[in-house]
């Protein structure tokens, strides 16, 4: 896609002076004999026109000229993070054909402790980094925020758990709905097969790892709300924005799952996602820095979004 | 194609030539299409085998099998799908139990009993039972099934504090939508055989002073038995390879197939955790994946025994 852009503007450029220059010929003619021909005379004052012709005639226009961005940029750490890290990569390298993007995924310790080592550029973290970590020059740039609401059939009457609630729940602990005031129906818990990273991420807030006793594990967000709207009693998890009014977000510990809360941190059941680089973006290579106003503009900022996460303020 | 071979052969100018080259042609053809048949088979059981068997070799095979905790995610991940096969094999053979006999009276009864116009609205009933996709299946019990299920597991178990209710997403809900989906599959099949018997058998029996039903039984049953146990097998292969279906209604979780159980399906198993799954996880779920093929062998296998003593009895 970049070459094509480049290969019209300077074809248009070439054009504009050919026909500045007084040549008689169609323009349409001119251009193409014009690429072939005047591509190595004219590409000083291609350049210089470019940044013009570029602002009336593409969209991109901010990024056009920094689209010089070559080399590689390596991540590693959270697990939780493959999607987004992906999706981010992906769209990075289709934008910026001369850079290849590589992530692992090794665990969100590992990742910060690579940055911190210089083995890679970005440390990717599903969790806010410890003050040691920033005290060894670890800085902690959110991308953005992971929340999960917890989901009840509508009819069921209660409203609110407490993070203890949800655990003993999940554990198989607590099976009837009368002990947190709803009706007295068993809980049919819900939830993702192994694997999945919502389940993932609701283990691990919870502290529940490979400990939940689910009576169904279904393989997408979507299965999980439509069982559990159907089914009288049901509990699940879901990523937040997917949830709808078919089901019933509750409160955890009083605090309603919406995007406010969950920015402002007062909800459990999330997680920052953390890019964290050895030291400030600022000194960082260009190519970093690339990324990162990557992921701040509008384009990186819907990938963003298209995976499901809440982005940060 | 063959319409109009026929007719250019009729046709007056035709040259021996050209006949020739026409039926050569034919033949490469031919052979190139029963040739794509067999390279498809070779490949995918060179993939299944070769994707399969490098998990075995990190994890130990007899833990596979015989293993019962999955926990294909946890810090210490464990792999062991003895429920995952076990549940496979009991809803099989329960599905085939329930949808066999269902099956086969009802071939019975479209071969012998049926008025013909009853027969008329059978028999097409029962083809488009063949042609439903077996997601519809699946939604439809779903919708209908679980939420019956679920009642009648509230009634079971009211009071009870150790059991794990599941909303009717369960063993019986997914046997039941195995037994209806064979259905289509051992009709057919038996009708065919029931229908082979000779007149003469039958004439011979009712001229003895035999009932109706008492030829049907005595006489035209035990001697369509081979195509009967072919029906059978067959139907026993479509609920093993069964996937679509039964993970909307089994609730797919891996546990002991007891009847209000949630249960996994070797199926199940693969569809359920593909997406997701990386490295050693991956790999064992293509194990699983040859764990069916295997299966799916067994059955070809005892198909063609079957299928071979029915000849040798003609």
């Amino acid at each position: 896609m970049k070459r094509n852009t480049i290969g019209k503007l300077v074809a248009l450029t070439a054009a504009v002076s050919m026909v500045l220059a007084g040549c008689g010929s169609s323009s349409s003619t001119t251009a193409s004999a014009a690429t072939q021909a005047s591509a190595e005379e004219t590409t000083e004052a291609a350049q210089a026109a470019t940044e013009e012709t570029a602002e009336a005639a593409s969209t991109e226009t901010a990024e056009q000229t920094d689209a010089d961005l070559s080399g590689s940029l390596s991540m590693a750490g959270s697990t939780s993070m493959e999607k987004v890290a992906n999706a981010l990569a992906e769209s990075f390298m289709a934008k910026y054909p001369n850079t290849t993007v590589t992530a692992e995924f090794t665990g969100s310790s590992t990742g910060v402790e690579a940055v911190l080592a210089g083995n890679v550029d970005i440390g990717n973290s599903s969790r806010s980094l410890t003050d040691d970590e920033k005290s060894q020059g670890a800085v902690e740039n959110i991308i953005a925020i992971d929340g999960i609401a917890v989901i009840t059939d509508p009819a069921n009457t209660a409203s609110d758990l407490s993070k203890e609630d949800l655990v003993a729940i999940y554990k198989g602990e607590k099976t009837n709905w009368s002990e947190f005031g709803g009706p007295d129906e068993p809980i049919v818990v819900i939830g993702r097969e192994a694997g999945s990273g919502t389940r993932g991420a609701f283990e691990e807030l919870l502290e529940i790892e490979d400990q939940a006793a689910y009576a169904s594990e279904l393989d997408s967000t979507g299965a999980v709300i439509a069982r559990v709207a159907s089914t009288p009693g049901a509990i699940g998890y879901a990523s937040l924005d997917e949830v709808d009014d078919t089901v019933k977000a509750l409160s955890i510990d009083g605090v309603e799952a919406n995007e406010e809360n969950i920015k402002a941190g007062s909800y459990v059941l999330s997680r920052p996602f953390v890019m964290a680089t050895n030291g400030e973006i600022s000194e960082q290579s260009e190519l970093v820095q690339g990324f990162f106003a990557y992921l701040s503009s509008e384009e990186g900022q819907e990938v963003i979004k298209g995976v499901g996460l809440i982005l940060p303020d | 194609m063959a319409n109009t071979k026929i007719v250019s052969l009729s046709g007056d100018d035709v040259r021996f030539k050209k006949t020739n080259a026409v039926e050569n042609s034919a033949k490469i053809l031919l052979t190139l299409c029963a040739l794509v048949a067999v390279a498809a088979v070779i490949c995918i059981s060179a993939y299944m085998i070769i994707s399969g068997i490098p998990a075995l070799l990190q994890v130990n095979p007899l833990e596979i099998l015989f293993g019962t905790v999955w926990a294909p995610t946890a810090a210490e991940p464990s792999f062991g799908i003895a429920f995952v096969i076990l549940t496979s094999i009991v809803g099989t053979a329960f599905a085939v139990l329930l949808g066999v006999p269902v099956g086969v009276l009802t071939a019975v009864f479209l071969a012998e009993l049926a008025p013909a116009k009853v027969a008329a609205v059978v028999r097409p009933a029962v083809e488009l039972l063949a042609g439903i996709p077996s997601v519809i299946y699946g939604l439809l019990g779903m919708v209908i099934l679980n939420p019956l299920m679920y009642k009648l597991e509230l009634f079971v178990f009211k009071g009870s504090t150790t059991h794990q209710y599941t909303g009717g997403a369960n063993m019986i809900s997914a046997v039941l939508v195995l037994a209806i989906m064979i259905l289509p599959t051992v009709i057919s099949v038996s009708e065919t055989s029931i229908r082979a018997v000779p007149k003469e058998y039958r004439s011979g029996s009712l001229a003895l002073g035999g009932s109706k039903i008492q030829t049907i039984f005595r006489v035209v049953l035990p001697t369509a038995k081979s195509g009967i146990m072919t029906a059978v097998v067959l139907g026993v292969g479509r609920a093993i390879g069964e996937a679509m279906a039964i993970t909307l209604v089994s609730g797919s979780s891996v546990n002991l197939p007891l009847p209000f159980n949630a249960v996994r399906f070797l199926t199940t198993a693969i569809v359920s955790e593909m997406g997701y799954a990386s490295g050693l996880h991956r790999q064992v779920l293509f194990t699983i994946g040859l764990v069916l093929f295997v299966f799916i062998m067994i059955i070809n296998t005892v198909l063609l025994k079957v299928s071979s003593a029915a000849v040798k009895e003609k």
